[in-house]
């Protein structure tokens, strides 16, 4: 405890989320004050210094504060969380702080939540397969331990049960310990938090995991936090307690939502669709705290969730994040409008690791090709149901109407599973079955070993 | 000299401070007590505005402000090769002995980019009392197995002669002189450079010699000259990474510079671990002995983005001032651009297009002119060239954004990713519509005199046979391809294969993921005998149902795997094969 501290009272103007205050002396950026009125305290950080003038954010917001009975107090320090043991099995808020109000026991270490860059020289290539038990997301955009992997979906589309899926069925073939949950909840609603918790708690995950949660209903600047709090206390469990950690993020659309908020206060110069131009650049020392480390066990894989406004794609957060994370699942109206679930449309997802973490050993040998005869013929198969719309079908050849045979098995057989959990033989099976619609000619990335399998089957079904 | 200031303001990225005594325009700074580099970016009225290469959280006002004097400069010389460094050329592997590399990145860390530690071997090639240039080549220090770094008279000084040098078999370190010159000078095993400054040449050449990238699209279809610049523009997911490592990979430079410009941290990490096993097919040596690494990932801090390609433009120009064809390759431009935004909109610059200030296009071009192929100063005849490759990632996908246009502007070649390539997996997804290359005409007679006229009519075959492809995909979307002639189904059958056993190239795949050029040049010729022939037995009456059960295109894929060798006699047996096969049911129907 200090006994003495430095403090303003001359709070000159209060602007959205954002204070400033004059006859501060030796501000620094990112300093934590503590804002002390009749009504209670809140807390803040400071953005901006300009002279003895700093814009500070408020935490709690800056609904019924008076500029005239505030004084801010500068502790000189920046947000730290405090991280432990005692924390799995907790929920948090924003800050790392119990949301129930009981303060956590015992810490082992308190850490700034800003964390530091990852020495690119001293990772490891993620490169172990996980079985997300989900056919699409196994065999055709394999999720790897230390992968970023986003799921993009819309407005009414099931990203929460998908993501509640891979966190209950997520598992490394051959490693019997599941995964360390962290959860992030960034502006939830009380409904969908409800969801996660439920759900969480049905698989016993619950117990074994880590809650963050910022509701809709909760204090928007503490959304920036959010995010960087789940991924300190993520880091300290990967990184000095060897966990696998899991950090399911979401919703990185509202984060993004609340630091254009902050910077329409300051008056930042808006980039595309009124968001900060430095939102990439905040966006990827989120994702890019996921990976392995060379010489540790543990690892963090991370699953944001970005909703997409309008089901746009090139909308400013689904398009950076796009390029920053190491992949996307996108979610599909129009398959979820069908029935099938989950909605994945294998053909905009992606997978860019899934090549470190299958083949021969990890998943099976000939994964690639086989991932990549399904996508060619899928991709075929659209075209061809795009032309029959046109032409119908008397104008298609004998070899496009098997395409159109194929599309539609590998919809219903393949992509609906429903809440199924497959094994990745299980996943090869079903593709082998949409195959053998098709004639030998046209498998012609498929090995040879495959293509016999293949051939057996259509016999069997002749 | 230095001089000292006080911070005044802080925001982001950049503060400002108070200054004591006049400073330069972009020297150099040393912010806070923990002495964070900056640089100077805009003097007004006493106040500097300095851009800090490091996170400044926690920085107060008030603190002091160091500034040196000097430019931002990087240290030249042995041991540059196989490394990584971050954006302002500090190593980042370095360790103390016995220790490992920190895991993250602490601010403020201190060390020299090339190892003081180290000794190398030096072999002079120059004798006491010669006469010699700046630019010459005094003596070599071999690195790895088989590299020797040429050890120059740094440009800038006068000529003179040798007055000693150090004798055959030395063991010295960087920081050592190795020779003396009757002017007084004193060469070094390295020499420091002004990275924002280019290193002077004697002339710049035309693009009249190919670069070799072992793609066949690029080659055979878009190439580029030594000393050209390449623009590799797409949105995400199309493969950008993944083209821009297969040519860092197969390419025939004999150095790359690699700049990891704020994009993802475990491409690097992939680089580190991947290209020490590769072995170089042109030289027979690790690839990583070739490679320079800049990393400058999306998470570390911004301003060292921007300085990054000036650090990795300067690395390339050393190598080409050894008379080395260099390959600098920077993912990505659009990364950079966006430091440039950031910074410009915490000085409060007016924005111009998209938010990007109005000076963008021309420090493009700064960076762009420094490249190309050039006869080097020094006494002897030599030649150097830089070759560029530079990804853009434009927002949304959408080609006519500020950066994909401004790079347009000044390169010769447009490979363009395709989305919906990408999205059937189709790689490298550069799409042979939009992509153009403006070396083509100068690189003809080149690869007449190598290749022959067959290379012109392969690359002509299959120009056509892709353009008559797409006209023919769009008369199916009106007629149906049940409607089309025999010959008509038949080619847009040809194109597929082309599509798929040419165009694309597997860069997982060892067989596949290099293609030397007279391999690429038999490859389209295979192509163009099976077409004449298929076209030929087509009008002799062969229906084109039975040529689709020959299964062609996977006989094609299984071939494009036969080494160089062998392609030859390979491919044209397996040709004559289908020749009798077709001539079998010719008489058959």
């Amino acid at each position: 405890m200090k006994l003495y501290r430095e403090g303003s009272r001359l709070v000159q103007g209060i602007s959205g989320p954002l204070i400033f205050v004059a006859n501060a002396r030796n501000a620094a950026l990112g300093e934590v004050v503590t804002i002390e009125t009749k009504k209670g305290t809140r807390t803040g950080q400071v953005l901006q210094v300009d002279g003895d003038v700093c814009a500070i954010q408020v935490f709690e917001g800056t609904l019924g504060l008076n500029p005239g009975d505030s004084t801010v107090w500068f502790e000189r320090d920046v947000v730290k969380v405090r991280l432990g043991q005692a924390l799995i099995g907790q929920v948090l808020d924003g800050r790392g702080l119990p949301r129930n109000g009981t303060p956590i026991p015992c810490f082992e270490q308190e850490l700034p939540i800003s964390g530091s860059p990852l020495n690119p020289a001293m990772r490891s290539s993620p490169n172990a397969f996980i079985e997300t038990g989900i056919s699409s997301i196994d065999l055709l955009n394999t999720l790897v331990r230390g992968q970023k992997l986003p799921i993009f979906s819309g407005a009414g589309l099931p990203a929460n049960e998908i993501a509640a899926q891979i966190v209950r069925q997520a598992r490394v073939p051959g490693n019997p310990d599941t995964f360390l949950v962290v959860f992030a909840a960034i502006g939830i609603t009380e409904r969908e938090a409800r969801f996660f918790l439920d759900s969480f708690e049905e698989t016993g995950a619950r117990f074994h995991g880590i809650f963050i949660v910022n509701l809709a209903s909760d204090s928007a600047i503490e959304r920036l936090l959010t995010p960087r709090t789940a991924l300190t206390i993520a880091e300290f469990f990967a990184f000095e307690k060897n966990f696998d950690v899991l950090v399911v993020m979401t919703d990185m659309l509202h984060y993004s939502e609340a630091l254009r908020e902050v910077s329409s206060a300051r008056e930042e110069a808006p980039g595309r669709r009124g968001f900060p131009g430095y939102l990439y650049s905040d966006l990827a020392s989120l994702y890019e705290r996921a990976g392995c480390i060379s010489g540790r066990k543990g690892s963090i894989t991370q699953i944001p969730i970005v909703s997409m406004p309008g089901d746009d794609m090139t909308h400013p957060v689904v398009d950076l994040s796009g390029y920053i994370t190491e992949g996307q699942i996108v979610l599909d109206r129009r398959m979820q409008a069908r029935g099938i679930y989950p909605p994945i449309n294998v053909l905009s997802s992606l997978s860019r690791l899934m090549n470190k973490g299958i083949g021969e050993g990890k998943t099976f040998a000939g994964h690639r090709p086989v991932a990549d005869q399904l996508f060619a013929s899928y991709a075929r198969s659209r075209e061809v149901s795009r032309l029959r719309l046109i032409i119908g079908d008397e104008g298609l050849t004998e070899t496009e109407s098997h395409y159109l045979k194929f599309g539609t098995v590998f919809e219903k057989i393949f992509l609906n599973q429903g809440f199924a959990s497959l094994t990745i033989e299980e996943s090869l099976i079903a593709a082998e079955k949409c195959l053998s619609v098709l004639p030998d000619e046209e498998l012609y990335r498929v090995p040879d070993d495959i293509l016999e399998e293949v051939g057996r089957l259509r016999s069997h079904d002749g | 000299m230095s001089s000292y200031g006080q911070i005044k303001s802080l925001a982001g990225t950049v503060i400002r401070a108070i200054l004591s005594q006049p400073v330069t325009n972009f020297e150099v700074a040393r912010v806070g007590e923990e002495r964070l580099l900056g640089e100077v970016i805009r003097i007004e009225k006493g106040e500097a505005d300095i851009q800090v290469y490091e996170d400044i959280d926690g920085v107060h006002v008030g603190e002091p402000v160091e500034f040196t004097g000097e430019l931002l400069g990087i240290d030249l010389g042995p041991g540059l090769l196989g490394n990584v460094f971050d954006g302002i050329g500090r190593p980042l592997a370095f360790a103390e002995p016995g220790e490992t590399p920190p895991v993250f990145l602490k601010r403020g860390f201190y060390a020299k980019s090339l190892e003081p530690r180290s000794k190398w071997v030096f072999k002079p090639n120059r004798s006491v009392s010669e006469e010699v240039f700046p630019g010459d080549i005094i003596g070599t220090v071999r690195e790895g197995l088989g590299f020797d770094h040429a050890v120059m008279i740094p440009p800038g000084m006068p000529s003179s002669r040798i007055r000693s040098i150090i004798p055959d078999g030395s063991m010295v370190s960087v920081e050592k002189a190795v020779c003396e010159l009757e002017s007084g000078d004193v060469i070094f095993l390295s020499q420091r450079w002004q990275v924002r400054t280019p290193r002077p040449v004697r002339e710049k050449l035309p693009f009249t010699e190919p670069f070799i990238t072992g793609q066949r699209i690029l080659d055979t279809m878009f190439p580029v000259a030594l000393g050209g610049a390449a623009v590799v523009p797409g949105g995400f997911g199309t493969g950008k990474t993944v083209t821009q490592q297969s040519l860092a990979k197969w390419c025939n430079a004999e150095i790359v510079v690699y700049i990891g410009c704020g994009e993802r941290g475990n491409e690097m990490t992939e680089v580190l671990e991947e290209f020490p096993r590769i072995i170089d097919p042109h030289t027979g040596r690790p690839l990583m002995e070739r490679m320079v690494l800049i990393a400058n990932t999306s998470n570390m801090p911004v301003a060292a983005r921007e300085a990054s390609i000036y650090l990795g433009m300067t690395i390339a120009e050393y190598f080409r001032d050894m008379g080395l064809n260099v390959a600098l390759m920077a993912d990505s431009t659009s990364r950079w651009a966006e430091a440039l935004r950031e910074i410009s909109g915490r000085l409060g610059e007016m924005p111009g297009e998209d938010g990007y200030p109005a000076y963008l296009g021309s420090r493009l071009a700064q960076y762009y002119e420094r490249a190309g192929r050039a006869l080097l100063n020094g006494k002897l005849r030599r030649t150097g060239s830089i070759t560029i490759f530079n990804t853009v990632s434009p927002g949304g996908g959408d080609f006519s954004e500020p950066v994909t246009q401004s790079s347009l502007r000044l390169s010769g070649a447009f490979w363009a990713l395709d989305k919906r390539l990408a999205e059937s997996r189709h790689f490298p997804s550069i799409n042979w519509k939009k992509s153009y290359s403006l070396y083509e005409n100068g690189l003809r007679p080149v690869f007449l005199q190598n290749l022959g006229p067959q290379w012109q009519k392969g690359v002509a075959f299959l120009r056509e046979l892709l353009d008559r492809e797409s006209e023919l995909l769009s008369l199916v979307q009106i007629v149906g391809r049940d409607a089309l002639s025999e010959q008509d189904k038949w080619d847009l059958e040809m194109g597929e294969i082309v599509r798929i056993s040419f165009l694309q190239q597997n860069a997982f795949d060892p067989q596949d993921a290099f293609c030397p050029l007279e391999k690429q040049m038999l490859f389209a010729k295979t192509l163009m005998d099976l077409h004449i022939l298929v076209s030929k037995e087509i009008e002799n009456g062969v229906l084109h149902y039975q040529v689709q059960r020959l299964g062609l295109l996977r006989g094609m894929l299984s071939i494009r795997k036969v080494p160089e060798k062998e392609f030859l006699t390979e491919s044209s047996k397996w040709v004559e094969k289908v020749g009798r096969s077709l001539i079998d049911m010719e008489a058959f129907s």
